[in-house]
């Protein structure tokens, strides 16, 4: 079963998102801020990432440099998933290494859905 | 354009009022004055300089003549950038609006999505419950947000009564007493003798209060007591909420009456909050003629005051 790790600030999305994907078969692994997310990822090696950029504490840029920077996790695929939507921050995004930028707002569920599998290659 | 609408541009006063500023402040205006002032420097330069014929007095002229020019200048000046100021907070909340809103519409979309596929009722109930939530949620964003900019626009009409603070202070805490228990939090009300009454729009102030201790419940982490104290000083009625909670950074200290200033320690229940609740505060305390303030210590707790003036 593949694991995901959602790092998310908001409980209701972490609810409504975490029993989306267990229902598709995904292990979801939640992290309502930057921190924990960063901490989980070292320890529970996901294979895949899902990450709001508005968190407490760290923002999620930065999270999303450290967690290329580190070597644990520099490999784990990332899709960035925010309501920021410019695009100067799709494009800071995509350059610190996500790969794949998703704003909430203009995606299906579904969409998204297809999204992860693409990304984890299913 | 014809002549009507050449006519009402030339009309300072109208257009002034159309853009909610005053005359001294509109640009056009400004540059007439100018223009004014100039054509009148030229004039007396020529006259004083052909009168007296002392270098000393024309050149003594043309100095005073040019500071007033340069003084003219910097009000004009001023007034643009005043001007852009407002353009630019005007786009930065239009900005901020529909980004604050984006995100319980987004949630709002999953949810309803999630809740058209679900074949258990019991189940399309708790989506429905979650989605009714956040239907609330933007309804207060947008209420906070009209009642915001209204504020700051000085466009409020407040409703002022003679009232006592212990009866709002009362009527607040009866709303607030199943939140409190549910936070594991006990309410201490310390009421002063001989309190003023004071002339203020009751659901404004208790508006303010409801957010001081809803703040002061969340950050302090499910233990321990808020205290609210009432006391008079000198011509004034001063309320005091204290929290032994989470405090503020210093660093954010500065930052926290500002509009949807989110700072690190935001708890996650917190993150539902509009971002306005201290912003809306202070602009209630200072319209009915009080100031608000804070102390507070990274980790001890924070103290909210508020003081207005008694009638």
């Amino acid at each position: 079963m593949k694991k995901i790790l959602f790092i998310e600030d908001e409980f209701t999305l972490q609810k409504t998102m975490g029993e989306f994907l267990e229902k598709e078969g995904y292990k979801v692994i939640h992290a309502l801020d930057g921190e924990i997310g960063l901490k989980l990822a070292k320890k529970e090696k996901p294979d895949l990432i899902l990450l709001d950029l508005i968190l407490p504490k760290l923002n999620g840029f930065e999270v999303l440099r450290k967690l290329k920077e580190t070597e644990e996790t520099k490999d784990m695929p990332i899709i960035v998933l925010t309501n920021l939507g410019e695009i100067g921050d799709i494009e800071k995004g995509l350059a610190l290494g996500a790969t794949t930028y998703l704003v909430k707002a203009d995606q299906d569920l579904d969409e998204v859905l297809l999204k992860i599998k693409r990304t984890l290659g299913e | 354009m014809n002549f009507k609408e050449v006519f009402e541009e030339l009309n300072f006063f109208l257009q002034a009022k159309k853009y909610n500023i005053s005359l001294w402040q509109y640009p056009p205006f400004l540059f007439i004055i100018l223009g004014t002032v100039i054509i009148l420097t030229i004039f007396s330069t020529y006259f004083i300089g052909s009168r007296y014929l002392q270098p000393e007095i024309v050149a003594l002229s043309v100095i005073i003549i040019t500071l007033i020019l340069l003084i003219l200048d910097y009000i004009i000046v001023n007034s643009f950038e005043r001007l852009l100021e407002t353009n630019i907070m005007k786009s930065e909340f239009i900005n901020v609006i529909s980004h604050q809103l984006r995100t319980p519409i987004s949630n709002l979309k999953w949810t309803l999505d999630l809740a058209l596929r679900e074949k258990d009722g019991d189940r399309k109930t708790e989506f429905l419950k979650i989605i009714k939530g956040q239907n609330e949620r933007m309804l207060r964003l947008v209420k906070d947000m009209l009642f915001a900019s209204q504020l700051e626009r000085g466009k409020w009409i407040f409703k002022k009564e003679l009232v006592s603070l212990e009866d709002i202070i009362e009527s607040v805490l009866k709303d607030f007493s199943i939140f409190a228990k549910s936070h594991n939090i006990k309410i201490k009300v310390d009421i002063g003798e001989n309190l003023p009454k004071i002339f203020v729009d009751p659901e404004k102030i208790n508006q303010v209060v409801s957010n001081l201790l809803s703040n002061a419940i969340y950050y302090s982490r499910r233990k321990g007591q808020v205290e609210i104290r009432l006391k008079r000083k000198d011509r004034k009625i001063r309320c005091e909420v204290e929290d032994k909670g989470m405090g503020i950074p210093r660093e954010e200290q500065k930052y926290i009456f500002q509009k949807f200033f989110r700072g690190k320690n935001i708890l996650e229940q917190k993150v539902e909050g509009t971002g306005l609740g201290l912003f809306i505060a202070k602009g209630i305390v200072e319209a009915s003629g009080g100031k608000i303030g804070f102390q507070s210590e990274e980790g001890e707790g924070s103290i909210f005051h508020f003081e207005l003036p008694m009638k």
